[in-house]
């Protein structure tokens, strides 16, 4: 018979004001999101035998051996590792690639996670990487990094489609909503679309409430078998689809600045998989480091035409009450943001599909869209995952 | 990252250096950085498919055939999308806030990050025609920077 690779456990440390409670290095607190997660899924550390890590943030040298450093780090001796890092989507990415290892038979517990402690080591800048190889054409002009990026497709999104810098905002606002149910969120104090549009000017048109957190934090994914899951008592979400793609890394390169391709191509894969089409969706957790991040992959998913996501966005759609829900924990925009933020839309569209979201649950969900995307708008990652 | 100088430091005798970023040129890209210093914009062309490609690579972008040559750019072109840098891209870059960064669609077809070089950033436009204009930062360097063709 078949294996069926599941979602068994989900974890992540707790924050207060964007740290870690208690502090921690890097390594720490993966270890901790890890251990959450394993208690969760009711699996010991030791039956982990696949492990998927995108990188430690922060450690440079031998730490770029991001599996084998924290491999050792857990105690574990992995048969099955896979460090495939196309930025935050990676995780969307990892879950992927751990079911097929899972019911290839390659591997039996696959551990997915990331940490980082980027506020409390004050290690991010918007300037500062090296102009070398590819982006010795980007990096010499004095770009702010990550943002500048996000700015030129945002510039072009209004150029081409009339899309509003207020349309944006509502983003924001609604993105604000949802973390004011959340109480692990970092920012909960309730927003109007003035304040966004009042908020300091950063990389035009994007101002600061356009752009995700800088904090810390840590989470974890636990998959296995579903013969395995129900050896141990664990609460499995189905994965029902998945894909994959990127595009390019210098912003030179995007296919098209007010289309993100590589979520169009991962979208379409992962909803051909699933066999479902978007009505079926009743919750989705989308990476949004900016806000023009999210529009745009609205859109790229198919959840609204190409150029209509201003409207879709528009009159607080997306916020709590309202007929999308949409990045239901407060997001990169408000929850938390520690570099690469992919595993965190897997945590929470979990819990959504467990009934495990207390005040910010969305009523009788049963079947989630997570996207992840990484880079700038690079990389794309959508895993569609199921309570039944 | 490059520090800001400290304000306890002495003053430098010399003039001071170009402390911003500078491309770490390769084999691969020196052909470019070379003509910029000699005041030319050269860009590679596919022979097989006829496409210009930038930046330069060693098998075409577009139909993947190692059949390159390098030939110069009219240094004409149109401004794709761009951002006024309100905050700077680290401090060495401070002085210049608000600057305007843009992705250029040269006539010969490719785009290319640059500098619009303009007394006034609120006047640029996508859609503004542009024209190359060379900057020697150092006598090594020279960036390939632009300026609005419009009054």
């Amino acid at each position: 018979m078949k294996r069926e690779a599941v979602i068994v456990g989900v974890g992540d440390v707790p924050l207060k004001d964007g740290r870690v409670v208690g502090g921690g290095s890097v390594l720490q607190v993966q270890a901790r999101a890890a251990k959450a997660a394993l208690d969760d899924a009711r699996i010991p550390m030791r039956d982990v035998d696949g492990l998927l890590v995108a990188g430690l943030w922060g450690v440079p040298g031998p730490g770029q051996l991001a599996s084998v450093t924290l491999g050792e780090y857990l105690g574990i001796f992995p048969r099955f590792a896979d460090t495939t890092n196309i930025g935050g989507s990676a995780f969307e990415a990892h879950v992927a690639h751990a079911a097929m290892a899972i019911e290839a038979g390659y591997c039996d517990v696959a551990l997915i996670v990331y940490g980082s402690m980027q506020k409390s080591e004050r290690s991010r800048t918007l300037g500062g990487r090296p102009p070398v190889l590819t982006m010795q054409f980007e990096n010499v002009w004095g770009i702010p990094q990550p943002v500048g990026g996000y700015a030129l497709a945002a510039q072009r999104h209004m150029h081409e489609f009339g899309t509003r810098q207020e349309q944006l905002a509502e983003i924001a606002v609604a993105t604000r909503k949802w973390a004011a149910l959340n109480p692990a969120a970092t920012m909960r104090d309730p927003l109007t679309i003035d304040d966004v549009m009042a908020s300091t000017p950063i990389s035009d048109p994007l101002k600061l409430l356009d752009c995700c957190l800088v904090t810390d934090g840590a989470g974890a994914v636990v998959m296995t078998t579903a013969d395995n899951a129900r050896a141990h008592g664990s609460r499995m979400i189905h994965v029902r689809g998945y894909g994959e793609a990127h595009t390019h890394w210098s912003i030179g390169a995007m296919p098209d600045l007010a289309r993100l391709t590589a979520a169009e191509m991962s979208g379409r894969r992962a909803f051909e998989m699933a066999g479902i089409d978007h009505s079926a969706i009743d919750v989705v957790e989308c990476y949004d480091s900016f806000t023009i991040t999210v529009l745009m992959t609205l859109e790229a998913l198919g959840f609204c035409k190409p150029g209509e996501g201003g409207a879709f966005v528009s009159g607080q759609r997306t916020a709590p009450g309202g007929p999308f829900p949409l990045n239901t924990n407060g997001g990169g925009l408000s929850y938390c943001h520690p570099g690469m933020y992919g595993i965190f839309l897997l945590v929470e569209a979990v819990r959504q599909l467990r009934g495990d979201a207390g005040d910010r649950q969305v009523a009788g969900a049963r079947t989630a869209l997570v996207h992840g995307t990484g880079g700038t708008l690079s990389s794309g990652g959508t895993v569609i995952l199921a309570n039944h | 990252m490059t520090e800001a100088p400290r304000a306890a430091s002495p003053a430098p005798a010399q003039p001071v250096a170009y402390e911003k970023p500078q491309p770490v040129v390769d084999p691969g890209t020196k052909p470019f950085w070379d003509a910029a210093r000699e005041h030319r914009l050269s860009i590679p062309r596919c022979r097989a498919c006829g496409q210009h490609h930038f930046y330069p690579r060693e098998l075409c972008p577009h139909c993947h055939s190692d059949d390159l040559e390098w030939v110069d750019a009219s240094g004409k072109g149109e401004i794709y999308s761009y951002t006024i840098a309100r905050k700077p891209a680290g401090p060495v870059f401070a002085a210049d806030v608000p600057y305007v960064i843009a992705m250029i669609t040269l006539d010969e077809g490719p785009r290319m990050m640059s500098i619009i070089v303009t007394p006034d950033v609120e006047q640029v436009r996508i859609g503004d025609r542009v024209s190359v204009l060379y900057d020697d930062v150092t006598p090594e360097l020279t960036l390939p920077k632009f300026s609005l063709d419009k009054a």
